[in-house]
């Protein structure tokens, strides 16, 4: 032994003495987890989320949150002598007076986008996959609300500034809260501490914005990341992965190494693009007046497809009992993003629900063979992709030489005609998958190559695939569509008939497949060569 | 003689001698130089309405009618002003290249005298907007960036953009960009609002305020790229696009390297 050993052991020692960590270290350090690409994309938003906390802790140090005016007379020329916030004055001074702030500023900003990038591609891994199956439900609203929370956080977070375009974006959440029937008046008033802008705002979201949310995200993280590690990570189907066991590398020191390594570059890219590429330059936007408005004013990527959803909507409004209901507010602002939210959280209960399935699942699907999914998937992606390209309406128009009016008619028929075009093509994409999958495992890979027989006959070298492959194509079941009874043994009509024939119908759009390729086919057509 | 003696040696003489003096050599100036202007003016003024009547007739009255009365595709240019013409014509917006939404800075057809005789005749038609003269343009010494800074937010980042950089209006009209738009066109734009441009008169915003918009706006073009490379400067349409191509596409590529089996 060693000398370095002997004193690694001693400290091992004198820490397990007192903590009894050893044992509980051995188990969870060689915990395994399977390998993909696509699992590390829950690991980017927790690596900037990490990346989130550093750098918004440096900038709390120079950032005074209040709406105090001042007058700014900072290094900044084209404002100098101009009257502002004391919270877009700090953040001018953090700019161009702190050493490396404007640096942090905007890896912070860039963390954000990223983060929130993240919360996104990671959603669809899981969505597409089905990793949401039983028993994984609770750990899916847990994401969705991270992510609804993410929207909120980042939105307060670029808010503070109080510079002119997050100025009106306060303004925009000012009239959403004011479209709310009735109260909405009265909570304007209530959160803004009296008429807008006033001074209580900033403040105020200042202590949500580093306190709250923040508080609630690493609670909610944490227990995420806990529910992964009891419930053990999903893998895909192959040979030798069952629903019992996780094929893949352990923690130490396999996955310490690459999952460390990757929040190192994680970090480097942010900061690649917080160093290359200005984000969010509030100097050029100017301080918050309400008398302001710039062309072109849009919010960051992840609130975009809700402005894009107020910018389509016709301008409706009904006057009853002294109130007005901005329905063109109410609609895009609150009911349609509150549908959807709803929905994605219950969409794990929802598809249970159609397909009957109340099992455990820690195999994944292949997105091709669970086509009812995937294309339900592809249709809300193409709803909320049509509201995001009318969120950049102006800056698409002037680009491309169209016209807002275009863009707005287009997204208005858009959004109702094209999700389920693409709920059409996408069903049917998946079937031809399939198809092609039943094809590859049936009659092998084509060669190209031509041969002749000795009768003359010429055929194509099929070259067959290998067992593990052939078991990867199949190894999916395929479920049979529900048969709830309508009616019972006497031919009466049961007490809840009419759930069971909505049940029956969804299950038999669910369960639409083409049949896998089974062994016997398989023995049958190598029999003929 | 001793009488005017007296009056000569008269306190008030030397003032009231002086404010002749003075009064005498002004008026001489005056009507001297009066006269030789008027005439060599008139002369020219009258050659230069010429030639523009020739330029306007070859190159404009097929639209705007003979005699710059309009018609049903291009509006009247009768009191228009020099202004007006000089922007237009001076920018190569005129002559349109076709009848589209709106009329595209291009490259300029004229030379600066035909544009200066095109201006002439215009303004001989009846009073207008005269075109701003280098004195009344310097800006350098008589605008404050600041305050540009301010007007122009309050008055033309509405459509202009918050950096100058244009913007969508409705009905495929937009906003040109401000990048590379000489002091002096800027300075007419504000006074004769060309096309769905509004009019900025002195009394909305005065002379020195039109100025300190010039040289806010020269600033807003030399602005350096601070923090990066700018994107454009329109706001966050531009960072979600990098955010969603090179940021996460350099994730996810560093992804399938970290997942790939070591061979």
């Amino acid at each position: 032994m060693t000398a370095r050993e002997r004193i690694a052991g001693n400290v091992a020692g004198y820490v397990d003495d007192r903590t009894g960590a050893a044992k509980w270290m051995k188990k969870n350090l060689t915990k395994v987890f399977p390998d993909h690409w696509s699992f590390l994309l829950g690991e980017i938003c927790l690596y900037s989320f990490i990346i989130l906390l550093a750098s918004g802790t440096f900038l709390t140090f120079w950032f005074d949150p209040s709406q105090r005016e001042v007058i700014y007379d900072g290094g900044y020329q084209p404002l100098s002598g101009l009257k502002m916030s004391a919270a877009y004055a700090s953040t001018l001074h953090l700019s161009f007076e702190v050493r490396g702030g404007l640096l942090m500023r905007q890896i912070h900003h860039w963390a954000a986008l990223i983060f929130m990038v993240g919360i996104v591609v990671h959603l669809l891994r899981v969505y597409f996959t089905g990793a949401f199956r039983k028993p994984r439900e609770f750990n899916w609203i847990i994401g969705v609300g991270l992510l609804t929370l993410g929207i909120v956080e980042g939105f307060l977070g670029y808010s503070l500034p109080d510079d002119l375009l997050s100025g009106t974006g306060i303004r925009i959440a000012e009239a959403i809260i004011q479209a709310l029937p009735v109260v909405g008046s009265y909570i304007a008033f209530f959160a803004f501490g009296g008429a807008f802008p006033g001074e209580a705002f900033i403040p105020r979201i200042y202590t949500v914005h580093v306190l709250l949310l923040p508080g609630i995200f690493l609670a909610l993280i944490t227990v995420h990341l806990m529910l992964v590690w009891y419930q053990k990570h999903t893998q895909f189907p192959g040979p030798g992965r069952t629903e019992k066991n996780v094929v893949g590398y352990p923690l130490m020191p396999i996955y310490m190494a690459k999952a460390g390594g990757f929040f190192f570059i994680v970090f480097g890219v942010t900061a690649f693009l917080g160093a290359v590429a200005s984000i969010n330059p509030i100097w050029l936007y100017g301080p918050y007046t309400p008398g302001q408005i710039s062309a072109g004013s849009q919010p960051d990527w992840y609130m975009g497809w809700l402005d894009g959803l107020v910018r389509m909507s016709p301008p409706i409004e009904t006057h009853a009992f002294g109130h007005t209901i901005s329905w063109n507010i109410l609609i895009p602002g609150l009911i349609l993003p509150g549908i959807m939210f709803t929905l994605l959280a219950l969409y794990p209960f929802i598809e249970s629900w159609a397909t009957g399935d109340k099992r455990e699942h820690h195999l994944l699907d292949r997105p091709r063979n669970a086509p009812n999914r995937t294309a339900l998937g592809a249709m809300a992606l193409t709803f909320t992709l049509v509201g995001l390209l009318n969120g950049g309406n102006d800056i698409i128009a002037t680009t491309f030489h169209l016209t807002i009016n275009q863009m707005m008619w287009f997204s208005r028929i858009g959004i109702v005609v094209l999700p389920p075009i693409a709920f059409v093509i996408t069903k049917r994409l998946c079937l031809s998958l399939q198809r092609a999958d039943r094809e590859l495992v049936l009659h092998g890979r084509e060669t190209g190559r031509l041969v002749r027989l000795p009768h003359g006959e010429f055929v194509e070298v099929h070259e067959p695939l290998s067992p593990e492959k052939a078991w990867t194509l199949t190894a999916h079941e395929q479920l049979a569509p529900l048969e709830l009874p309508e009616f019972d043994g006497a031919g009466v009509r049961r007490a809840g008939a009419i759930k069971n024939k909505i049940r029956n119908r969804i299950s038999r759009a669910t369960a639409v497949a083409v049949p896998k390729a089974t062994e016997s086919e398989r023995r049958e057509l190598e029999g003929h060569h | 003689m001793k009488r005017l003696s007296r009056l000569r040696r008269h306190r008030a003489a030397g003032p009231i001698l002086l404010v002749f003096a003075l009064f005498t050599i002004g008026t001489t100036f005056q009507v001297a130089s009066a006269v030789s202007n008027t005439t060599t003016t008139a002369a020219d003024r009258s050659a230069t309405i010429e030639e523009g009547k020739q330029l306007f007739l070859k190159g404009c009255s097929s639209c705007h009618g003979l005699n710059a009365e309009g018609g049903g595709i291009a509006p009247s240019l009768i009191g228009v002003g020099a202004a007006s013409v000089d922007f237009q014509v001076g920018t190569g917006r005129m002559p349109m290249a076709d009848m589209s939404t709106q009329a595209v800075r291009k490259k300029v057809v004229y030379t600066p005298e035909e544009i200066n005789a095109l201006a002439t005749y215009v303004a001989s038609l009846a009073d207008g907007p005269a075109v701003p003269t280098d004195a009344v343009l310097n800006y350098e010494r008589d605008g404050s960036v600041a305050q540009g800074g301010e007007l122009f937010r309050t008055n033309c980042a509405m459509c202009h953009n918050f950096a100058a950089q244009g913007g969508a209006l409705t009905q495929g009209k937009y906003a040109p960009t401000l990048m590379g738009v000489e002091p002096k066109q800027i300075y007419e734009a504000m006074i004769t609002g060309p096309q769905s441009m509004p009019v900025f008169s002195d009394k909305t915003i005065t002379p020195a305020e039109k100025l300190s918009i010039i040289k806010w706006i020269k600033a807003a073009e030399k602005e350096p790229q601070l923090g990066g490379t700018a994107l454009g400067r329109v706001g966050p349409v531009t960072e979600g696009l990098l955010v969603w191509t090179l940021g996460i596409g350099l994730l996810i590529g560093v992804a399938v390297w970290l997942a790939m089996k070591a061979r």
